[in-house]
């Protein structure tokens, strides 16, 4: 197995803090949440109101006209992201050679709202009604496939769907090929189900807040913490080998350089949650040490049970108030496949910068012995981040980011 | 490069005619076909009224009223097809280390059946765009979510290791296995339970297939309705099912004394990047997966002795596909038996590439290739030995098989018996 270094030269970023990075991070910096009471669709018959929204985004002006009513919301945005990480990282797809390029993304739900669109037309009107586009629009691998034709991209490609955790997988995946030989992947998750349908769906998971107070329904490790706030979006990064982005100059904003996954046990087995066995996998994997690392970006359920587990898990393997936790999915919400990318991208940034987001909103509960970074972001050197995601039913995710070496 | 090698030293099928590896090798080498008129549901407005249904019930194979109320119709084959594989390799968990064994589940469409079934009632027929959250099945998150499925196959075998839903179209049953294998090779494990499953056969999918006129048609003779490579051709015929594996380094499974089905020597996924359902005639990017999947298991193309097709009876794929042989094989693709299996158990989408994985396997384990059935007519753009009608003995050391699927997804896989039994 090829370890060769694999690193991170573009970042595509949509999320209900803003379309781009500069914008996303900026609102991070500043704590300008994206949750708001939804507009999508009127929720005041629904016992949960709030969401992350993405604003502003018109299709229209960011794809070509026919991809529009055979593309749903999530894979919309999912092309755009492309276009700007691609963009971002100073690639020409047509420059380099098509089986050279491949997509991992990760998908939890699908093209969600437009199968509710198809769905209503096949029982309110018949099945001759039904979208010739459904066949695809909808599936789980449409944001790859529609990635990979726009780009001309032949090489390795696929799919991941681990719930919230995908997103880390996918990478992961992606850094496989990469060692494998393909010289670029284009990497990450969007996801967008914020319609009727996908807002039923999501509440029969029986984990979203029912506040309609934007800044007190989504509190991980906070006494009052009450369920999550689901949102929409995710993040786009272009994957290279550490030497082909150096042969053309590229700008790398770090490494992949470790990854871990595990699955929880049955529910009533008496065993422990595998996340800390995750991080020990994914710090083994970076040949790092539980001091060698600056931050951790936290999976941050906002559900007391889940806390408690991730803050035991920080506190075992990093002593207690070991080290800084940031969870900047407070100003976004969760956004399901889309969140570790984009918990990724702003962890590349905090490297870059040498900041840490602060967690908005969040009153830590003093029964948990880690260090959340609340109130104020916190100018650090940092050379090295952890990104956690876990998934509904028991996924746990870690990866290992470390800061581009000093040229 | 790593040396550590993958196999196959269990499996489990559910195909339709048949649960069961056992029945469904004997459907396969006796060349008969499982598919019929649609029974799940009145298919009268329907343009395609056929499909391969299982006759399933899910409380013969062990599960529980609570899981059978929890799970989607595919994760209910997941978890059978699990449980089946399991038994049949003869591990024992009891004393490994939980996080040493993973699971990938491949599936194209995920739990679509319960999600047709579920929208219907919380709009009341279509009745209501705010569809009404009051008569949500409890478990409707596990539909939402098609990553329920490697969950539940988690928990049913007890594996604590990296677990995951592949979902590329109709080659996620090839690109879970080979996602598997690699997890094995790189060393983050040291067994994978991983297959594929799913369960199609709803209005809502009929419905989009027959929008693009993917199907077949010919409900007038639905027993011989899939015909892939036959002049008279005119569309797949949905199927239903599931095959799950399970994986191990190949050490580890000799000193175990476990019996080894197959080796998977090789893999290779490609995109065509041109249309997320239409095929180039060149079949450039399949060749290219199957050149890259020959080069991984270091064998020839002459190596291979038989080609277990994606085969799926349109019109377009047959042809797409008989040009990928010939492009990566040249005239070794004039010698080699050829031939797909969907003639007799249809298209199951996500699961056709386990379950024509575990075809190949059973095809090296007996010495016989599986034929094509209903294949009459020829049609000059297919004129390769595509074995029709009739199963064929023969030694089969070494099985490429292949997928393609909407998005663009061109996969191959090459399995070989790790000891030869020929030179």
């Amino acid at each position: 197995m090829s370890t060769a270094t694999v690193v991170v030269t573009g970042l595509g970023v949509a999320s209900p803090t803003g379309l781009g990075t500069g914008e996303h991070w900026a609102a991070t910096l500043e704590g300008r949440s994206g949750i708001r009471r939804l507009t999508r669709f009127d929720p005041s018959g629904y016992p949960a109101k709030l969401a992350g929204e993405i604003t502003g985004f018109t299709a229209e002006e960011h794809l070509p006209g026919r991809l529009i009513p055979q593309t749903d919301r999530m894979t919309r945005l999912a092309l755009a992201a492309a276009d700007w990480a691609l963009a971002d990282a100073g690639v020409r797809p047509d420059e380099l050679a098509s089986f050279d390029m491949g997509v991992v993304t990760a998908s939890a739900s699908g093209g969600f709202e437009f199968g509710q669109n198809e769905l209503r037309k096949l029982w309110s009107q018949g099945s001759q009604y039904v979208s010739a586009y459904q066949s695809f629009a909808w599936f789980y691998a449409v944001n790859s496939g529609q990635i990979s034709i726009r780009n001309g991209m032949k090489g390795p490609s696929g799919v991941v769907v681990s719930d919230q955790a995908g997103g880390l997988d996918a990478v992961a995946q992606a850094r496989r090929l990469i060692r494998k030989g393909t010289r670029l992947v284009v990497s990450g998750g969007v996801d967008a189900s914020l319609c009727p349908w996908g807002w039923v769906a999501q509440l029969a998971g029986g984990r979203l807040s029912t506040s309609e107070d934007p800044a007190r329904a989504y509190l991980p490790f906070d006494r009052d913490a009450c369920g999550y706030v689901p949102g929409e979006g995710g993040a786009i990064l272009i994957l290279e080998a550490a030497e082909a982005a150096r042969e053309r100059g590229a700008h790398s904003y770090g490494e992949i350089a470790g990854y871990g996954a595990t699955f929880d046990p049955r529910p009533g087995s008496g065993r422990p949650s595998g996340l800390r066995k995750a991080v020990e996998l994914a710090l083994a994997d970076a040949g790092a040490q539980p001091a060698d690392v600056d931050v951790v970006f936290a999976d941050a359920a906002g559900d007391l049970d889940l806390d408690r587990a991730e803050a035991d898990a920080l506190v075992q393997v990093f002593g207690a108030r070991g080290v800084p936790v940031s969870c900047p999915k407070t100003m976004t919400g969760r956004l399901y496949s889309g969140a570790a990318p984009l918990d990724l991208a702003t962890a590349l940034l905090a490297l870059r910068d040498g900041i840490v987001p602060a967690t908005v909103n969040v009153k830590l509960s003093p029964e948990y012995d880690i260090d959340v970074v609340v109130d104020q972001p916190r100018h650090l050197g940092l050379r090295t981040a952890l990104v956690l995601a876990r998934g509904y039913g028991g996924f746990n995710s870690a990866l290992v980011l470390r800061a581009p070496a000093p040229r | 490069m790593s040396a550590r090698r993958v196999v196959i030293t269990g499996l489990e099928v559910l195909a339709p005619g048949g649960v069961g590896a056992k029945n469904f090798w004997s459907l396969l080498s006796e060349g008969r076909t499982a598919t019929r008129g649609i029974t799940f549901f009145d298919p009268a407005p329907f343009r395609s009224r056929v499909a391969a249904e299982i006759d399933f019930d899910p409380y013969e194979h062990g599960l529980t009223p609570q899981e059978v109320r929890r799970m989607d119709r595919a994760a209910q084959f997941a978890v059978v097809a699990a449980r089946g594989a399991v038994a049949d390799s003869g591990i024992e968990f009891a004393g490994l280390d939980p996080y040493r064994t993973g699971v990938t589940i491949g599936s194209a469409v995920g739990a679509t059946m319960g999600l047709d079934e579920e929208y219907r009632v919380v709009s009341d027929g279509g009745r209501l765009a705010l569809v009404d959250h009051a008569y949500a099945a409890p478990h409707l998150y596990d539909h939402l979510v098609p990553s329920s499925f490697a969950t539940e196959v988690a928990w049913a075998v007890g594996a604590e290791g990296p677990a995951t839903v592949v979902s590329t179209g109709c080659t996620s049953g090839i690109d879970s296995v080979g996602y598997a294998a690699e997890l094995i090779r790189e060393g983050a494990v040291d067994i994978m339970i991983a297959g594929s499953s799913d369960a199609p056969i709803s209005p809502i999918t009929m419905a989009c297939f027959d929008a693009i006129k993917a199907t077949t048609p010919r409900h007038d003779d639905p027993a011989h309705a899939s015909r892939p490579f036959d002049g008279t051709r005119n569309g797949f015929v949905l199927g239903e099912g599931a095959a799950v594996f399970v994986l191990e380094e190949l050490d580890s499974a000799r000193r175990r004394g476990a019996h080894i089905y197959a080796e998977i020597a090789g893999y290779a996924t490609r995109s065509n990047a041109y249309h997320m359902t239409g095929l180039r005639p060149d079949g450039a990017e399949m060749a290219e997966a199957i050149r890259v999947a020959l080069d991984e298991a270091r064998l020839p193309g002459e190596a291979v002795d038989y080609i277990n097709a994606h085969g799926s009876g349109t019109k377009q794929n047959d042809r797409h596909e008989t040009a990928a042989f010939k492009r990566s094989l040249g005239a070794h693709a004039y010698r080699t038996p050829v031939s797909s299996i969907k003639s007799m158990v249809g298209h199951s989408l996500g699961a056709i590439g386990s379950i024509e994985i575990a075809a190949s396997v059973l095809a090296m384990e007996y010495d016989v290739v599986p034929p094509t059935a209903n294949l009459h007519t020829p049609d000059p753009e297919c004129d390769l030995d595509y074995v029709p009608l009739d199963a064929r003995d023969q030694l089969v050391d070494t099985v490429l098989t292949v997928g393609s699927g909407f998005g663009g997804f061109q996969s191959a896989m090459v399995l070989a018996e790790p000891e030869r039994k020929q030179v």
